[in-house]
């Protein structure tokens, strides 16, 4: 593929690197959008269909992009608009509006919004409105006024769509819904949402109006796509100034992942979560190991990455427990498998913990109680230990009833890992009969 | 480049800013379970040494192999943190201050790649206290000189402050205030968006927060904002949290753009016993440094791996280590001798000091004049009460951890038969000295204080008022909702030590009248 460049003149090392970085991170970080979606074929298509009756025809729709996170619906909607935006016709039309539920958290900003990506400011001024819809109405008239042909188009794209439906009355909803069904100005909403029941989370009036379209994007991805796509996630696009660099580079990738022991953890990655940001980030940290002394992703990149991503992180916390918090912890297993799972508080445990130190005979680690009290507060800092009830003021510190955060599993690895372990502590914890 | 927005930053010479660093660190980010005593932190340098410049000498032979950075170790650490796009000097700067942190510095700068390459639009990056997560990032921040804002979310008490804070290191006042009165999330992207459409982003910009796990209780909507802040704004910025508490426990119940972690795991002894080391007083020897620390752990590393905390224990105590070698009663090499001398103050210092029980100050204090007999804060439980309050307060307290089916034996003359052995049966999981104070209405208050009282006591407002003052001192609880009046319930929230005393004052034998001690 890359043999018109070959003749290119060739880069130095370190700045073949770079270019790879520079690419690469574009790609996971960024969210660079791809020349084609991937297996989203039907939805592109039936998007853009529909995108383009309402922007050519004048039909107002409304549509329901529903997918987990990462399954690329921003990246399906937005290269669907780019795809869109080529056509001159609609191009000189389109009017864009983007809302997202994380930043228009009401109505009233989200109204402005509008007015402000509409470039409408200035028309609406001063003026006081009576209605919600009054506004609205004004604004989109106002779009039918401000150009020769008196319908101009408006794409709204409602990102977080789930969190609009948490609005007071659901206001906006209905009257974008309203215009879209009462055939004024051509209007398309078209809303993101991971929430599958987003529909029964909509009034009753608003449900109607809307017209029921859903593009679904849950991923049928088996595993040797999905191996596919980690190829061609990490490789070189041709415009690639060194040509010989991208095909050695593109040769290791295909290298690599035929590599049985990077398939073996691309499989368990696979079985985790099929989505594309959970493969960014683990290509992102393989990606960071790439430097000039060492210029090619190897198998070992991708496990330590691997591992990282799926490092547990309560058991490296447990891991820098001083050895008294420990005992806490394991004094408050055995509380929970003698009780069954009641809530205890910290005499209790220090009960239980002063049993063990009478069997053991020795005052190592014979503490007052306040030493005690301090590191069973910085359990409950680390949210190790939480309190059963949330009436925390009212009582003792020492009979504050708490649970424990932790499963048994999880406690019998940390001490497996502890470094330096006393032996008798580690038979404490095994010995059901404290 | 950015404005720097912590205060707390001294003018650093190279060779005294780590330890600078650390001990601004721990002005400025405590908020331990005493924190009201968190001002014991101000004396944190003072003994040995007024002036922290002088607790590094530059050239001493002697301890060539005490030193943690040795030449050929430094080179091996400079080459770690070796990374195209910048400056190889300022790396090996940034390097010799991040001791024992290498390997996360240089999996932190590899994630960050260079200045103008777009970073992972979030890190997460947990650890236990004080494992150095703010000291790397802060120290890669200043010293790369990268546009950069550190945020606590503790001083941000509104997202006002924070997005006033982030516009203006970023884009300069003006920025600032061009921010509404009560600004939202919406006004902040806008204003952020159109800054930067005007000076786009020649470097990443880094947003860091710490303490995160305070995000949880603002708005829900900011931490899923601020995570894809990149994305929202179209800036190349990234968000870099900093927090003790593991993700899982940060994840909204929607999900949101997850970050990257990052793990800091805690300092093992040795690496404690090398950071620790490297603040020795000047004239003495850097064994005889190391052997003082190496006795501190000793004492302290079964119950504190906090660097901060250590390093505070570890300037208090070291006037004391040396008084023995000053006096000229042991030698500096015999530590046998020596660790006869510290060892009883450091397990003193262990139940005073670390608890905050007395103040750094009180504590140096003690220690010139001898006196060992200082009243900590909490040998001062003792209250001065009326005479009634006094009973009612016991009335509380029997009525609290006695059942009341036991009320009658105690405190009524002719209670009948009651079986002994059925009365006398208790396992350890009914003692109420375990399981803590139970509620009682204030029916029962009264008829337990009429009995324990001798005189004849009329039922008067002041007997009632009493009793709601008592509330107000905490030394009772009210269980029930504030505004019941008729038979509110009552907890006795004070302890056994507290009320014996209380009781002896009046000439009452309290734990005759205690179930669980029958």
């Amino acid at each position: 593929m890359s043999k018109r460049k070959a003749k290119d003149a060739h880069l130095p090392i370190g700045e073949c690197i770079n270019q790879v970085h520079r690419i690469l991170r574009k790609r996971f970080c960024h969210q660079q959008l791809p020349d084609k979606p991937e297996g989203l074929e039907a939805q592109h298509k039936h998007l853009m269909d529909l995108l383009k009756r309402a922007m050519v025809h004048g039909e107002s729709n409304s549509v329901l992009i529903v997918g987990p996170r990462g399954a690329g619906k921003s990246m399906l909607l937005r290269s669907v608009l780019r795809d869109l935006s080529e056509e001159t016709e609609v191009q000189k039309n389109l009017l864009q509006v983007h809302l997202n539920g994380l930043l228009q958290t009401d109505d009233r900003i989200a109204l402005k919004e509008i007015t402000r990506q509409l470039h409408l400011e200035n028309v609406v001024g001063d003026r006081v409105f009576g209605s919600f819809a009054e506004n609205l109405a004004f604004l989109l008239d106002a779009l039918k006024k401000g150009d020769r042909s008196s319908s101009r188009p408006v794409l709204f794209v409602l990102d977080e769509f789930d969190l609009f439906t948490h609005h007071k009355n659901q206001t906006l909803l209905y009257n974008l819904f309203d215009v879209s069904q009462s055939a004024q100005v051509p209007l398309a909403v078209v809303g993101l949402t991971c929430r599958l029941d987003v529909l029964e989370l909509l009034e009753k009036r608003v449900k109607s109006r809307f017209s029921h379209r859903q593009i679904h994007l849950l991923t049928t991805l088996t595993f040797s796509q999905y191996l596919d796509r980690v190829r061609a996630q990490l490789s070189l696009p041709n415009g690639f100034p060194d040509g010989k660099f991208v095909e050695e580079w593109n040769a290791t990738v295909t290298t690599l992942c035929e590599d049985t022991s990077v398939e073996e953890v691309l499989q368990r990655h696979y079985n985790s979560s099929k989505d594309f940001r959970s493969l960014h980030m683990l290509l992102m940290l393989c990606l960071s190991r790439v430097s000039v002394a060492k210029p090619a992703i190897t198998p070992a990149d991708l496990q330590d990455a691997s591992r990282l991503c799926l490092a547990d992180a309560k058991a490296n916390m447990l891991h820098g427990l001083s050895i008294l918090e420990l005992c806490l912890i394991i004094a408050m297993k055995h509380l929970n498998d003698i009780y069954e799972g009641e809530p205890f508080n910290l005499q209790m445990v220090h009960n239980e913990f002063k049993k063990f130190l009478q069997r053991k005979s020795s005052s190592l680690y014979n503490f007052e109680q306040p030493v005690i009290m301090k590191a069973f507060e910085r359990l409950q800092q680390l949210e190790l230990i939480r309190p059963a009830d949330s009436s925390s003021a009212k009582t003792q510190r020492e009979y504050q009833l708490m649970r424990l955060m932790l499963d048994h599993g999880q406690i019998m690895e940390a001490l497996q890992k502890y470094p330096q372990c006393p032996t008798d502590i580690k038979q404490w914890a095994t010995s059901a009969f404290a | 480049m950015a404005i720097r927005i912590i205060a707390a930053e001294a003018s650093d010479e190279q060779d005294t800013s780590q330890t600078k660093v650390f001990s601004m660190k721990g002005n400025a980010a405590w908020s331990g379970p005493a924190n009201l005593l968190s001002s014991s932190f101000v004396f944190f340098l003072l003994p040995g040494s007024a002036a922290p410049g002088s607790h590094r000498v530059k050239s001493n032979p002697a301890s060539s192999e005490q030193e943690p950075v040795t030449g050929s170790e430094q080179s091996w650490m400079a080459g770690l943190l070796e990374h195209p796009g910048y400056d190889e000097e300022r790396l090996r700067r940034v390097s010799e201050q991040l001791p024992c942190r290498e390997l996360q510095a240089g999996l932190l700068l590899s994630l960050m790649g260079q200045p103008q390459q777009y970073c992972y639009p979030s890190l997460f990056i947990y650890g236990h206290r004080a494992s150095g997560k703010s000291h790397v990032v802060n120290v890669f921040m200043k010293d790369l000189e990268l546009p950069h804002v550190t945020v606590s979310c503790v001083e941000c008490v509104s997202v006002a402050l924070l997005f006033e804070k982030v516009l203006q290191s970023f884009f300069g006042g003006d920025a600032a205030s061009l921010l509404p009165r009560s600004p939202s999330l919406s006004d902040f992207v806008r204003i952020y968006r159109q800054q930067s459409s005007q000076s786009p982003a020649k470097q990443t910009r880094y947003i860091v927060m710490e303490k995160a796990e305070l995000l949880r209780d603002a708005d829900v909507n900011l931490l899923p904002a601020l995570l894809r802040l990149q994305e929202l704004v179209k800036d190349n910025v990234s968000v870099i949290l900093l927090s003790e508490i593991v993700w899982d426990k940060f994840r909204p119940n929607t999900g949101c753009f997850e970050p990257l972690l990052l793990h800091f795991p805690d300092y093992s002894k040795g690496e404690l016993q090398q950071i620790l080391s490297t603040d020795r007083h000047p004239s003495y020897s850097a064994e005889f440094y190391s052997s003082y620390i190496n006795m501190l752990l000793g004492v302290f590393y079964p119950i504190c791996r906090d660097l901060r905390e250590l390093r505070h224990l570890a300037a208090l105590n070291f006037s004391k280590f040396c008084e023995p070698v000053a006096a000229g009663k042991v030698k500096e090499t015999d530590t046998h001798k020596l660790w006869k001398y510290i060892e009883p103050h450091l397990k003193k210092a262990m139940q005073t000091v670390y608890l905050r029980e007395v103040s750094s100050l009180q504590w140096e204090q003690m220690e010139e004049h001898e006196t060992g007999a200082l009243r900590g804060l909490s040998a001062h439980t003792h209250v001065e009460l009326p005479y009634y309050s006094k009973f009612l307060l016991i009335a509380a307290y029997l009525a609290s951890y006695n059942p009341a089916r036991t009320d009658k034996r105690f405190f009524l003359k002719h209670h009948g038969k009651i079986r002994k052995t059925n009365f006398l049966k208790k396992n350890e999981k009914t003692s109420n000295h375990l399981l803590g104070p139970k509620p009682f209405p204030l029916d029962r208050l009264l008829a337990v204080f009429y009995s324990v009282v001798d005189s004849r006591v009329a039922p008067t407002a002041s007997i009632f008022s009493q009793i709601s003052s008592l509330v107000t001192l905490q030394l009772l609880t009210l269980v029930s909702h504030d505004d019941q009046l008729d038979t509110p319930k009552y907890k006795c929230a004070v302890s056994l030590d507290f009320i014996s005393a209380i009781s002896r004052t009046v000439n009452f034998d309290i734990v005759k009248y205690l179930y669980d001690f029958l």
